[in-house]
């Protein structure tokens, strides 16, 4: 009897081991699969920032440069003027992004936990400000800001300023929602027992809330960070000329590089696009690694694997 | 003030979550209301651009809508694709991007530069790394081109026509078929519009709260049964966000936003322009609230 029970217990364990096994060979294939796919043009644009003008015109060169050469990143790193302008890139990204967080967790813990007259149309307006191409806003910002009380904001970072803290910012719409849909996912019990203690409704926002809401307000932090550090649309319409913006800098690149810097290869241009392309991700990709520790610290128990 | 006192309960939280939002309030009066009665002014007149500077508008009735949907070259074929390709993706998307953060949920080895890896997309995808690339590629085609590895087209060696016709063989009807094909086509489509949603679910799924597996453990659920009554109920509202962000986000990068905008600064035609994003932003708006009905009746608040 005994030793039937055993080779039972053997089997089930087996069964356990391999389907433990099969699973992490189902997700080693996904992975690759992916990472193929999504490295697959990063991996070009690397080599090929490395490229000198000959490796370009020898066809027996493939990803590995034979005369591999630094002057790319050299160059390039004069002509944006690397390291000034990636700090005041990120300094003023991260100053809005902290307005961000702010003003739209506020925004979305209002809708999620309390109701006012005219709830659903202006919870409607925010999903119209998500929805409203951006260039539709084009030419009344335009107006608004030359204009602004008598004084013309073009060209300084004001107007983005004044736009992040009234919840207009960049995607603004897009985080109030997720922090909405996010607060109307906690447990009510919380803000329940705080009210009873006789808490009043900000500091129970403040106390209570928002350290319940860290994994939200980071993947907020991230994006607004990326999608900032990224925009081209708002930094073009404010005109924020000289060494004022990354994203300026690294879209006009091409034209820099051929125009001011007489390159007149586009080929060989595009190896110097493409060394600006890897200083422009790289400062982002490091900052959203620093971050993810804190934002994902496992858990195994989601249940997909016994 | 002795009216401040007789305030009910309700009221006063009404003002407290009208201080919540506030900022916001004052902020969309400020921008967006002047700039939609702008666009449905232009939508509904002729804006014609004085020599002197400064624009006159003549109302033009539902003409530029007229024009938009019956004779304009390409915009109602364009909206319909865009459409159609938001029907088929977003499920796409959502399914692979839920799968991708319970995978990247768990501890493995390489974790974190997987999650790196996922996240390129979204720095690469939109914006001014974006245009960098682009407006270089550009640059070579339009010159003297030269045949690069990047431009050369990779040649798989596998025949995808011959499984295919394996499989018509075997009676697979042809719907079918041709639905896998095209799914198959849009993997990489799917995987780069999936960034953003992946980081979504990571963070819903981190703010389960933990307690909830242990008790499903001690009950001894199954891990299947753990998947279905606590962890997909707890992130089922970020779905809703997800489905909204989706259809946004393929909306926004579709051809119907690009034609509108061509009509705009190319052909400097501002009524009918903004005749064709009102179009599309309703429909969009129609959709999500199509989609936030059918889901919110579905997805699990504590309220």
């Amino acid at each position: 009897m005994r030793k039937h029970a055993n080779a039972e217990g053997r089997k089930l364990r087996l069964v356990k081991a391999s389907k433990k096994w099969l699973f992490v060979l189902f997700r080693l294939a996904v992975f690759a699969g992916i990472t193929y796919t999504i490295l697959g043009p990063l991996v070009t644009i690397v080599s090929r920032s490395f490229f000198s003008t000959d490796d370009l015109y020898n066809p027996l060169v493939y990803l590995f440069p034979k005369s591999g050469t630094l002057e790319r990143y050299t160059h390039v790193m004069g002509t944006l003027n690397y390291g000034k302008v990636l700090v005041k890139t990120l300094v003023y990204d991260l100053l809005l992004m902290l307005i961000q967080l702010f003003i739209c967790s506020m925004t979305g813990y209002g809708f999620a936990r309390f109701s006012f007259p005219f709830k659903k149309i202006l919870f409607g307006m925010v999903i119209v400000t998500i929805v409203l191409p951006s260039y539709a806003v084009m030419l009344p910002l335009y107006q608004t800001f030359i204009d602004f009380g008598g004084m013309n904001l073009l060209s300084t970072h004001i107007p983005m300023y004044i736009m992040t803290f009234f919840g207009c910012g960049l995607r603004s719409g897009l985080y109030i929602y997720i922090f909405n849909q996010f607060f109307r996912g906690l447990p009510k019990e919380f803000e329940e027992a705080a009210y009873i203690d006789g808490a009043g409704a900000w500091y129970t926002y403040f106390r209570i809330m928002v350290p319940n809401a860290v994994p939200s307000i980071l993947t907020v932090a991230v994006f607004s960070l990326v999608w900032q550090y990224n925009d081209v649309f708002f930094a073009r319409l404010f005109v924020y000329g000289g060494d004022n913006a990354m994203s300026i800098k690294l879209s006009s690149l091409q034209a820099t590089i051929s125009y001011v810097d007489k390159v007149m290869d586009p080929a060989e241009v595009s190896l110097y696009v493409d060394a600006g392309v890897v200083l422009g991700i790289l400062p982002i990709l490091l900052i959203y690694v620093v971050l993810q520790r804190y934002f994902m610290e496992g858990v195994e128990r989601s249940g997909i694997v016994g | 003030m002795k009216k401040k006192k007789k305030m009910s309960l309700t009221t006063r939280r009404a003002i407290t979550g009208l201080t919540f939002i506030l900022p916001w309030l004052i902020g969309i009066c400020l921008f967006y209301v002047r700039t939609l009665i702008q666009t449905v002014q232009f939508s509904f007149s002729k804006v014609i651009f004085r020599e002197s500077g400064g624009i006159r508008m003549e109302f033009a009735g539902l003409q530029n809508f007229k024009y938009a949907l019956l004779e304009h070259g390409s915009y109602n074929q364009v909206l319909v694709d865009s459409l159609v390709d938001i029907v088929i993706d977003v499920p796409l998307i959502i399914f692979f991007s839920l799968m991708m953060a319970l995978l990247l949920n768990q501890k493995f080895r390489g974790r974190t530069l997987m999650r790196a890896i996922l996240f390129i997309p979204v720095i690469m995808g939109a914006g001014a790394i974006n245009d960098a690339i682009e407006i270089a590629r550009q640059a070579v085609q339009g010159g003297i081109g030269v045949e690069s590895a990047e431009f050369a087209q990779a040649n798989s060696g596998v025949s995808v026509q011959y499984f295919l016709e394996i499989f018509m063989q075997l009676g697979f009807p042809g719907k079918v078929v041709d639905y896998v094909v095209e799914v198959v086509g849009r993997i990489y489509d799917v995987i780069k519009a999936s960034g953003v949603q992946i980081i979504i679910f990571l963070a819903a799924l981190q703010s389960v709260p933990g307690a909830l597996y242990e008790v499903a453990r001690i009950e001894g659920a199954t891990s299947y049964e753990t998947f279905w009554k606590v962890t997909f109920p707890m992130v089922s509202p970020l779905i809703l966000t997800n489905v909204v962000y989706s259809i946004v986000d393929a909306f926004t990068e579709s051809k119907v936003i690009e034609t509108a905008y061509d009509v705009a600064f190319s052909s400097y035609d501002y009524g009918l322009s903004s005749a064709m994003s009102l179009i599309s932003t309703t429909l969009v708006c129609l959709i999500l609230l199509v989609a936030g009905g059918l889901i919110s009746r579905k997805a699990f608040y504590y309220n």
